[in-house]
Formats: C-alpha cells, structure tokens, sequence
C-alpha cells in the first residue's frame, strides 16, 4: 500500500475498503468513494498530463468539473477507451485503468515539450502568422503535422459498443445544482406537493458543503445534513433527485437538457445498464443554484503540477481524507484559501507560509491562521514558482517589487476569488449585470421562467444563501400553481443554520509579476496554453472586442470553456484597453456547460434505428430470390435480380430484354398514392394538376403534372377516377410525403370551399406491376368481375373487381411503352398474389426485375422522371409535356408562374434524346454539354445528362439531357468533355424504342 | 425546444410535432392568370423579414395536420399566439401596450 498522503481518521471514505487501479501501467490502491485525482493525489501523483500547446507537464489544478488539466483516457476494453476525462470527475472502481494523454514517450519525458522552449514562435494567433505560405504547403504539410501533434488525447477506433438511454420529464420545479441552496429550493418546493426534480452532477448532493469545514446546518456538519435532507426528499413521491446529472443546455421555454452518468463509476456496468442517459426535462419554473468557481491566480509558472485551488486541497483533505501536499504554500487575494491552511495545518500539514497580495486584511480566519502559527505574509506576491515535473518552491516578493524570498513547497493552494457560475442563466438568454462592488458578473434581467439562488447569484454567506433559496423554492412552486391546502406554504421547516462560511472580493487579471510588459508563463487557461502575455499581445494586434481576444489567443474555447479563465482573461484585455470590465463585456456562453457524449445526444437512434426502415409486401420474397436492394429516401427497394454467375449489367440486361420479349413483375408499391374525395374533387384535381379532369370519365386514367406555384414541376404520376367523386392519384416515391402536405396547404387555406377529402393510401395498397407482351395473359386467369379486352379495358384504364379473390383496383397503364398493368391489392395480401401472379408469369417466361430495370425502360420510352430529368427548374414545356397542360384551363397551381418572362424564353433548356457517336460509350449522368470543345477553359456549359444506359434492347447506349434551345437541335454534334477525353453525341427526340407505341397493345 | 398552442387541439404541443409553412396573410389572387408581373411579384416572391413580430403558418404535421397562423417573436423567438387559419389578423397582441 502506497496511499502515503491519506491522512488517517480525515474525510468521509471508509478507508478500510480499498479499490486498486492503474495510471500508465502503475498499480495503486485508491479508496472506495474517491474520484480518479483523490486516488492519485493519495499516491502523492500530481503530474498526469502534458498540455495542448507546449506540452508543459500538468497536475490538478481542481477537485471538480471545472478542471482544465487533468485529462486522461479510460480504458475499458479495445472499443471502450475513451479520452479526455476528466480525473477530477472520474469515479474510482476496482481495476480501472487509466493513461495520460499528449505525451511521448512518456509523460515524465515528452519529446514534445520542445514546443516550450520554441514558444515564443507559438505565441497568440501563430496559426494565422506562421503557417500562410507557400499557400500547398498547410494541405500537405503544416495542417497534417499540426493535427498529429496537437489535440487532446486519441478517439477509440471501434464502433461504441455502450448503449445510451433517453427520457423526457415533466415537472413544476426543476432545481439545478444540489448544494446548499439548491437543496433548501427543493426542500421549500416539495413540501406544496408540486413536482419537483433536483439534480447534481456530483456523485454525493452538498456542492461546497463537502468541503466547507465550517458549515452547521440544524446543528449538524453542512455535508451531512444534506445528505439527511436528499433522503427526505428521495422518500418524497413528488420529488425525483437525479445524482451524476449535468444540466448541460438550457434551452427555450424551460426546455433542459442533462445528462446522467449511469455506469461510467461501475467496475463492470452490465449490458442492462445504460452508460448514460439524457434527460429532456419541461419544467413550469427552474431554480438554478449553480454555485461559484474558485479562480486561480495568474503568476509565473503557475502550472507546475502540485499548484491548484484552495478549495479543491480542502476537497480532497475533507472529503477524500488526501493531503495534497506535506508543505505546502498559500497564495491568495482573499480569504477563502486561509480555510484551506487552516485545515490542511489541523491535519497535521506543514503551511510553509501564506502569501496575502491584500495589505492589512483582517477577519477571524486570518486571525484562526496567525493563532496556529501559520507564517503570513501580507502585500506580497508570489512572482514565480519553482520545479518542472512537481513544484518545489515559490519566490516571494513585496508586491510593489523589493527583495526576494524563495521558500521550499511541495504545493501551492491558490484562490483569486470565486466566479458566480452564470452558464446556464446565461445560456436562458438571461443578461449578466457586472457588480462594480464585488468585481463580478451576477444574473441581470431574466429572459425566462427561473430564479437563481446562492453563490451563482452572488449571494455570499450560507445563512443568506438558505433564506434566498428556501423562499426562492417556495415561489416557484406557488408561480407553477402549486396547491397551498395547508396555508403555511413557504412557512415549513426552512433549515437553520449554525456556521457558516463567508467570502467574495478577490482579484482578477494577473498578480504582480505577470504584469504589463512582462514576459513570463503566466496562465490564464490551463487546457489551451493561453497566458497573460498571449491576451496583451492580442489587444496590441488589434484585437479590441472580447470575441476578438478570444477567438485570436482561443482563451477560454477549450473544452472547459474557460470555467477558470474566463474572468482574467477579460480583466487582462479590459486593462490593455484603458476600459471598464463592463464594456468590454463577457463572451457568450453556450452548451454544453461540460462535454456530453455523443452516444448521450444520439440515445439508440443509430445503426438499423437511425432511420425508419420501409419494406414492401414483397420485400421477403424478393430477398429470398436474391434480390439486391437499393434504398430510395426510407424505402428499401429491390434493385436488381442477378442470377447465379450474373453481375448487375448482366441482370439488367436479361431482364430489360425479357420484359420486351415476355414479361415481367415489378414491385411498385413505393408509389404515393392519394386518393381525392368529394363532390368537389374533380374541382380541386382541375386547381392542383395541368390536366383537365371535369370530363375525363370514371374508370379513366390521366398522366397528371403537379406544379409549385412558380410554374416548375413539382410532381406527376398516373391518376385513376373511380367515380364522379373519387379519384386515386399517384405520386412519386420520394414525393409523396410533399405531394400530400402541399395538396392539404391549398385545401385548407386557399380553397376550403371545396368539399373534398384527402387521405393517404401509400401503405394500404401494394402494387405489382405486370409489363410486357404476355402481361394479360399472366394476369387474366386470377381476375374475377373485371372484361381485360382492349375494348372493355383499354390503355389508360382503371377497374375494381378481385384478383386472387381480394379486391383490387386495377389500373392498365405502362411505365414501360410495353402492354401493362399495375395491379393494386390490399397490403396485407401484396406477397400472396404476388406469388400467384409469379407462378403464372413462370408459365410465360416472365422475369422479375426490379428499379434499375424500371429505369432502363422508362428511359427507352422518353418517360421522365421527376427529381431525375427535372429539378425544380423545367417547366412542363421544357420536358416536352405541353400536351398535358389544359389549354382552355383558367387558373391551376402554377398558370401564372408559367407565363413569366424567363419560363416561356426560347433558349431555356429543354429535354432531347442523346445517342453518343460510339455506341459502346454510356454518358455519366451529371456530365456537362458544350457546342465546341475547343474553346478555352472556362468552357460555356449548354446543358446537361439527365439520365443514361446501356439499352440492351437498343444494342447501344441511350441518354436524356437538358440542352439549351435543344428541341431546335434535332441532329446536332454536340459534345460532352470528360476527364480522359471528349465525346461526341447526336441530338434526338426522347424515344428510343417503338417511336408510335404500337407496343402498348402489342 | 418551442411549445407550440395548436389552435385547433387547444394544447401546447412540442416544435417537433408542427412544421413551419411561410408567411402568413398573403392570399392567392382569385383570378391569378390575370396578375401582373409586379403584382404575382409581391404575391410569390416578396417576404418580409422583421426583426420583431412576424405572422406565420404553422401546420401541425404530426398532430391533428390543420394550417393555422402563429404569432411570433423572431428576437426572442416567443410565440405571441396563434390562431386558426382563415381568422383576421388579429387587431391587437397579448401583452402589446397599445
């Protein structure tokens, strides 16, 4: 055992219960209930990380969530390693296994750490000065070399086995931070009976009461008394306390997001555990109670490990029972640190002596400290301080300059003073108000239902604190209507408190020594390598807005946010500037108020559940044959059918040329369909379609074209009126969802004096589409109730009877130029006739196939489609559909859109045909068109593929473009330059396969 | 994220049930074939843009599906209120001094 700096019968672990774990390779025993840094810091291990920028050696400046440097990466397994945790919040379970992070080859030796020496070329804004030229170089060279040698710690290259849960919660009072006053908030909003929920990112609810030595609340230890009164609150039915909870964003109307640590503190969280879960939390009122961060003080060399806050060394003394050090050297600007010597000294630890920059203060800690002998020092300043891998000593000087003293340390304990956390307030779009008095940002005017209670509000002393939360608690839960049944709402047992600590004031900026005109390492933020020279240097450059100073040095944009740093950052660049701190101004602060997981964010929205997956009726069937699908927006779709030995060109082929000779089935379920309703919907199909409908007769198809109002094309598809008063629309795949909501804008808000009712069916019904020669033969002997004669169902026709014994709508339409049919039949009986109709199309050679064939054929017809050969810019003329817009149609979506100037111009490009020169070569689709390839680079551009094949039944290549003037340039060369050379092509009309559609009763 | 008061299910429902649809109070012409090119310019084209108070469409999409008009904050980002669609807009806002 070698926890040499666990004091004996200190803190509140049961040091008997002991965990081992492991810090780049090194055994060591830790205690049950300590965090990663208590553990080490028994150990006497202060240096465990190298920094971002110059790679100084790092130790603990914290004892919470605040800590910029203590970063290191915990190692599970292979997949579960990850970086940038931080040792102050980490969890000790038996057996973890940590490692430093940013060091080679090791952290005591890290080659790396040249970059300190070489500083001065790292100084504020050196991305944007020293690596401008030769411009190549920061691509192959400086961006690569820079990335490998900065960042913080490795990702884990697996996939995150871990799952992630989420809930949402409603309450009346959500209390956020479990201190003192956040307790006294929740005790005061449960007693009414409203919902409360209180949360604390700790492990342990108390906040600063876990080391504040002096607090005495209803006559017991400040610690201990919260943990009586969160029992109270958990036995409550109206009250949910959420511990290792981190109120991370603070969103509109109430709306916070935190995120709960659920297994990260366990030795072997099992699969039923989430890692961590995301609360979604609507409160009617929220108490923010977020407590204060102590401020380090900015001297030289004020990051050698063993150098951190006073009030963390009183955390791990008081909490953890962990002597930060055996002597050990104050440095402070106001009186909260003397409770530290006090402390650490009443532990038995040597205080070497404290350094007090204030002149003549007095207070009963100073008077505490000087009765037990402790060496102060008032007017002086720690100018720097001694050691690289741990700090050996401090050199102390009057603070106006005079002689200097150094004196042998083994730590230094720091506080410049307390910032009131303002994050989330701040992230409520609440306004911060500087108080000149107290040199501090506090909650101003408030942009959302909260109240901000005790240190976070500025609010000093613990009896304060407990007043202005407990009535805080009340009111809102009497603003969220809590119920007052008993009369003495607010009136209940507000805790009474018997000691209580009291600090504020302190300095902000940098200590004597690090002053104006100096060029000393002195830091104001750990993790980014920012000092107090970094911050002058960028005002001298110009930098005058407090974004500016931020962004140029990156001061406080670390992943701690400037939690520390913040503060003396402004007052640096304030005092650069000859301004007032307020009018410089506080950058914004944004979420997350500390790094939130990924995993948390996404919850189990990721692989097969990212996105809802859309099957067809035939999907199984389809996999069974070998199907190979492809995804179209959330549908799965089968794309091809290969046969054993048959690569997809040569699937297409055989299905493209069988369909042609015999037949073939095609899935076309994916298809919107829409069915229109009402007296009125042949009035309201005349206002959303081209077409006109008034007289096209029940049991009739028409292909219809949807225009936005601007008069480009929006949609088509085939429409069947069943009756005077019905009609089933079809729309594109991927257009349904638009189609419908576009139709239901224009019926309920343009023209809702038409009675007409819309649904969509795309789900009720699956389509099978039987195409090709032998396409009636196949479906004839299934049909009952339905004449399938050319003259009783011609082309372009639609009639309910049964198929396979279930009602069907079936529609004789083609997508192919071949005779065909789209048999539509309840869902749920989809794969069972297909099966019937498959069994039949055996018996006539039929194939399935599946989109790519679709497409081929289509494309050998001229057929366009939507989203393809268009794309939210070619008018129905543009794609040669003139034919389907109503001439003698008064008004529809898009009549006056289309009239425009630009729309009705000769020039505008227009779909034509394209045959290459070499009918081996198929066109990319997206490849440019110009008239002469040997005109100079920028070439002008004419067009564009839209769409190309290899026709197997053409014996060539086939292609659809838009061409500028195109339909003018029937036989036209025109050519299209690729990177390996340039082809020629042939202007042509759009179809490429039986020019008078004879096939369509062939 | 917003609470949206759908006026049609008289409840405030979640941002993520409702989708956004434009600018509100701009009617299509009835005889829009006849429109000059400036007036189907204003009609189609032209938005405003306040930093204040703007009137919009909402549809609540995943929820009862009806258009309806909101009032909306676009500093703040506060829904005012809203209302159904058809109704003026309304003469004076909830909380407006004058």
């Amino acid at each position: 055992m070698n926890a040499s700096f666990r004091i004996s019968g200190a803190g509140r672990l049961n040091q008997a219960k002991t965990a081992s774990f492991s810090f780049d390779g090194k055994s060591y025993l830790g205690t049950e209930g300590d965090t990663l840094a208590s553990a080490l810091l028994a150990n006497g291990v202060h240096l465990v990380g190298r920094s971002f920028k110059y790679h100084r050696p790092r130790g603990f400046l914290s004892a919470g969530a605040e800590e910029p440097n203590a970063l290191v990466q915990i190692v599970r397994d292979d997949a579960r390693k990850t970086p940038n945790v931080r040792a102050t919040v980490q969890e000790l379970y038996d057996g973890l296994t940590a490692n430093s992070q940013n060091r080679w080859p090791s952290l005591a030796f890290d080659v790396g750490a040249v970059n300190d020496i070489a500083s001065p070329m790292f100084s504020a804004g050196f991305y944007y000065k020293t690596f401008m030229w030769p411009k190549s170089a920061w691509l192959n060279f400086y961006e690569p070399k820079i990335r490998s040698a900065a960042g913080l710690g490795v990702s884990p290259d697996r996939p995150d086995p871990d799952h992630y849960a989420a809930r949402y919660a409603h309450c009346d009072v959500l209390v956020l931070g479990g201190g003192a006053a956040g307790i006294a908030a929740a005790l005061a909003a449960a007693e009414t009976g409203v919902r409360v929920i209180l949360a604390d990112e700790q492990a342990e609810f108390g906040g600063s009461l876990r080391f504040e030595s002096g607090a005495k609340i209803e006559g017991e230890n400040g610690f201990d008394w919260a943990q009586a009164a969160i029992a109270k609150l958990k036995a409550l039915d109206n009250v949910r306390v959420l511990s290792r909870t981190t109120a991370f964003g603070y969103y509109a109307q109430n709306f916070v997001g935190l995120v709960e640590r659920v297994s990260d503190h366990l030795k072997s969280p099992g699969r039923e555990l989430a890692r961590e879960r995301l609360w979604q939390v609507r409160a009617k009122r929220v108490v923010l109670a977020t407590g204060a961060i102590e401020r380090h003080m900015v001297f030289a060399n004020n990051d050698r490990p063993g150098i951190m806050l006073a009030s963390a060394a009183r955390a791990y003394l008081n909490h953890y029972g962990v002597a930060v050090g055996r002597n050990v050297g104050i440095y402070t600007a106001n009186d909260s640190a003397y409770a530290a010597a006090i402390d650490l000294r009443k532990a038995g630890v040597n205080i070497a002596a404290i350094v007090d920059l204030r002149d003549n203060p007095s207070g009963p800690v100073i008077d505490e400290a000087r009765g037990l002998g402790i060496e102060i020092n008032f007017g002086r300043a720690v100018v720097s301080a001694g050691g690289k891998l741990r700090v050996s000593s401090m050199t102390v000087q009057p603070k106006n300059g005079g002689g200097e003293r150094t004196i042998a340390v083994d730590a230094i304990l720091m506080s410049a003073g307390w910032t009131p956390s303002v994050h989330l307030f701040s992230q409520s779009r609440g306004k911060v108000a500087f108080n000149e008095e107290t040199r501090r940002f506090v909650p101003g005017a408030y942009a959302q239902d909260c109240m901000s209670v005790g240190a976070c509000n500025g609010t000093d002393g613990l009896d304060a604190t407990i007043d202005e939360a407990y009535a805080a608690g009340a009111q809102a839960a009497r603003d969220a209507g809590g119920k007052d049944s008993s009369g003495k709402m607010g009136q209940g047992a507000r805790p009474k408190v018997d000691g209580s600590e009291s600090w504020s004031r302190g300095m902000l900026g940098a200590a004597p020594g690090a002053g104006p005109g100096t060029t000393v390492k002195a830091f104001v933020d750990f993790q980014n390598d920012v000092t107090a020279k970094d911050i002058r240097q960028a005002v001298h450059e110009g930098m005058h807005s407090i974004e500016h100073v931020k962004r140029f040095t990156t001061n406080g944009m670390a992943t701690d946010q400037g939690k520390t740093s913040n503060m003396h950052g402004l007052a640096i660049a304030a005092e650069t500037l000859g301004k007032p701190i307020p009018q410089v101004g506080l950058t914004t602060f944004r979420a997350p108020y500390t790094p939130v997981t990924f995993g948390s964010i996404v919850g189990h929205a990721r692989g097969a559940l990212f996105d809802p997956t859309r099957r067809t009726a035939t999907h199984g069937w389809a996999a069974a044959q070998g199907a190979v699908f492809e995804d179209v927006g959330q549908w799965k779709r089968a794309w091809y059918f290969p046969k054993a030995g048959e690569d997809m060109h040569a699937a297409v082929n055989r299905e493209c040329v069988t369909v042609r000779k015999a037949a073939g089935l095609f899935d076309a379920s994916t298809l919107g369909k829409i069915e229109v309703v009402g007296p009125d919907a042949a009035k309201f199909m005349e206002l959303l379609y081209t077409n006109p409908w008034e007289k096209l007769e029940p049991g009739r198809c028409r292909y219809g074209i949807m225009l936005r109002e601007d008069g480009f094309i929006y949609d088509d598809g085939v429409v069947g009126r069943l009756a005077p008063d019905r009609f089933h629309v079809t729309t594109t795949t991927g257009g349904a969802p638009r189609v419908m909501h576009h139709m239901e804008d224009y019926l309920q808000t343009e023209f809702p004096h038409l009675n007409v009712w819309l649904t969509s069916i795309t789900e009720q019904w699956a389509v099978i589409a039987v195409q090709g020669p032998s396409a009636r033969k196949i479906i004839e002997p299934l049909v009952e109730g339905i004449d399938m004669s050319d003259e009783a169902l011609p082309h372009m026709s639609v009639r309910e009877g049964k198929i396979c014994g279930v009602p069907t709508r079936l529609f004789r339409m083609s997508f192919t130029g071949e005779r065909g049919f789209e048999v539509n039949v309840p869902a749920d009986y989809g794969e069972a006739v297909w099966e019937a109709l498959w069994a039949e199309g055996q018996k006539h050679g039929a194939t399935a196939y599946g989109t790519e064939t679709m497409h081929v054929l289509r494309a050998e017809k001229g057929y366009i489609i939507v989203g393809q050969d268009t794309d939210g810019t070619v008018t129905p003329n543009d794609a040669g559909l003139d034919w389907a817009v109503g001439k003698k149609k008064t008004d529809f979506v898009g009549i006056r859109g289309m009239m425009r100037a630009d729309l009705v111009a000769k020039s505008r490009k227009q779909l034509v045909g394209l045959k290459t020169k070499d009918p081996k070569v198929v066109l990319e689709e997206g490849a440019q068109i110009v008239e002469d390839p040997k005109q100079s680079i920028p070439m002008k551009m004419i067009g564009h593929v839209t769409s190309s094949y290899w026709s197997e039944n053409c014996g060539r290549s086939i292609a659809l473009a838009l061409v500028a003037g195109g339909r003018d340039r029937m036989g036209q060369t025109l050519y299209v330059p690729m990177p390996n050379g340039t082809i020629e092509v042939e202007v042509t009309g759009m179809v490429f396969v039986d020019e008078k559609g004879e096939r369509l009763n062939g | 994220m917003l609470l949206i008061r759908c006026p049609y299910c008289e409840e405030e429902r979640p941002e993520l049930e409702f989708r956004n649809a434009g600018e509100a109070h701009i009617a299509r012409p009835t005889n829009i074939a006849a429109e000059s090119d400036d007036d189907f310019e204003k009609f189609f084209f032209i938005r405003s843009n306040p930093k204040g108070v703007i009137y919009e469409r909402w549809r609540h999409i995943h929820g009862c599906a009806r258009f309806f008009n909101a009032v909306r904050d676009t500093v703040t980002d506060k829904f005012v209120m809203t209302y159904k669609a058809g109704e003026p807009k309304p003469a004076k806002l909830p909380g407006a001094s004058k």
